[in-house]
């Protein structure tokens, strides 16, 4: 499966939102996550399932004005 | 004591955390601003890099009060799902809404803004609206559920000051009991003193204060000037006159008939 990780594309077996994240080295990291536009909270990324061609966003804390 | 929605803050200078030198610089100037509230933002993050783990980490040190932005964002779809993100990241229902209309001023798209802002104050979110001056869009920002207004002094990061001070007194005037936080535009510290005596609540500096030539002297510097300009507001100013109006008594003035 094909999916689209903050602009990259990256091929994963797993369809968890979750086990995609862990798989990317994301396991432990301040992160926020949103799959085609719409937030994903932390709670529900086990149960979110990607398909092919998901975007996913992962965003971090960042400095800001 | 300034309060933002439920919060009291004595500080009434907010400080950017983009573009400083170091992260030890900018904590340094966190320090001496004396702020209470700092911006933040999010950005993609690498899975290998994790660069904001250690920007967070940093933050946190710094026992401040965090407001996230949604800076980036030209949709009310981009805005809405960010602000979602960041609650859950930082914890707060804070969120320094930016929806941009045009690249080259980074104006703010207020139609956007209007209903990001009114989706957002209905899910509970604290929306501190980054606007203009125009009172008919505060207006609308306030009908929408916002309790505080951000317009911008000038083009972010221009270092311009206060372009339009008369609508600012406009705002002021109309609105007496809505914190005005200035965001964006102020270059020095006498721009900072200006919007305090003009009865704005409270400034927002990041570049001018980031890109100093020293930053941490110029934040203790705005801190000056945002507590001078407060004091000067509510000591009550002269009005400004055409002539002069002699201060030395004339009565009893000599050489005269």
């Amino acid at each position: 499966m094909r999916i689209l990780v903050n602009g990259v594309w990256h091929e994963s077996s797993a369809a968890g939102l979750d086990l995609v994240l862990a798989e990317l080295g994301y396991q432990d990291a301040v992160v926020s996550t949103a799959v085609n536009g719409e937030f994903v909270a932390t709670g529900a990324r086990a149960r979110t399932q990607l398909v092919n061609g998901d975007r996913v966003e992962v965003l971090a804390p960042m400095q800001g004005g | 004591m300034l309060q933002l929605y439920e919060t009291r803050v004595s500080s009434r200078l907010l400080l950017g955390t983009a573009r400083y030198p170091s992260p030890a610089v900018l904590a340094e100037a966190v320090r001496a601003s004396r702020t209470e509230i700092v911006t933040v933002s999010l950005r993609r993050e690498s899975g290998a890099e994790r660069s904001g783990q250690a920007f967070w980490s940093l933050v946190r040190d710094l026992g401040v009060r965090v407001l996230p932005n949604t800076a980036g964002c030209h949709s009310v779809k981009e805005a809405v799902t960010t602000a979602h993100m960041a609650r859950e990241v930082f914890g707060t229902p804070w969120i320094k809404l930016e929806v941009i209309g045009e690249d080259d001023t980074l104006q703010p798209d207020v139609f956007g803004l209007t209903e990001a802002a009114r989706i957002l104050a209905a899910e509970g979110f604290e929306v501190f609206p980054y606007t203009t001056e125009d009172l008919v869009v505060a207006e609308r920002l306030l009908a929408a559920g916002c309790r505080v207004l951000m317009p911008w002094g000038a083009p972010i990061g221009s270092g311009r000051g206060l372009n339009n001070v008369f609508g600012l007194r406009t705002l002021r005037a109309h609105f007496p009991g809505v914190p005005l936080i200035i965001d964006a535009g102020v270059g020095v510290p006498s721009h900072a003193a200006q919007a305090l005596e003009l009865g704005c609540d409270a400034v927002l500096i990041n570049t001018a204060v980031a890109q100093a030539g020293n930053p941490v002297a110029m934040a203790a510097a705005f801190a000056q000037a945002v507590e001078a300009g407060r004091a000067a507001w509510e000591a009550g100013a002269i009005e400004p006159r055409d002539f002069a109006a002699p201060s030395t008594p004339v009565i009893g003035t000599a050489f005269r008939r």
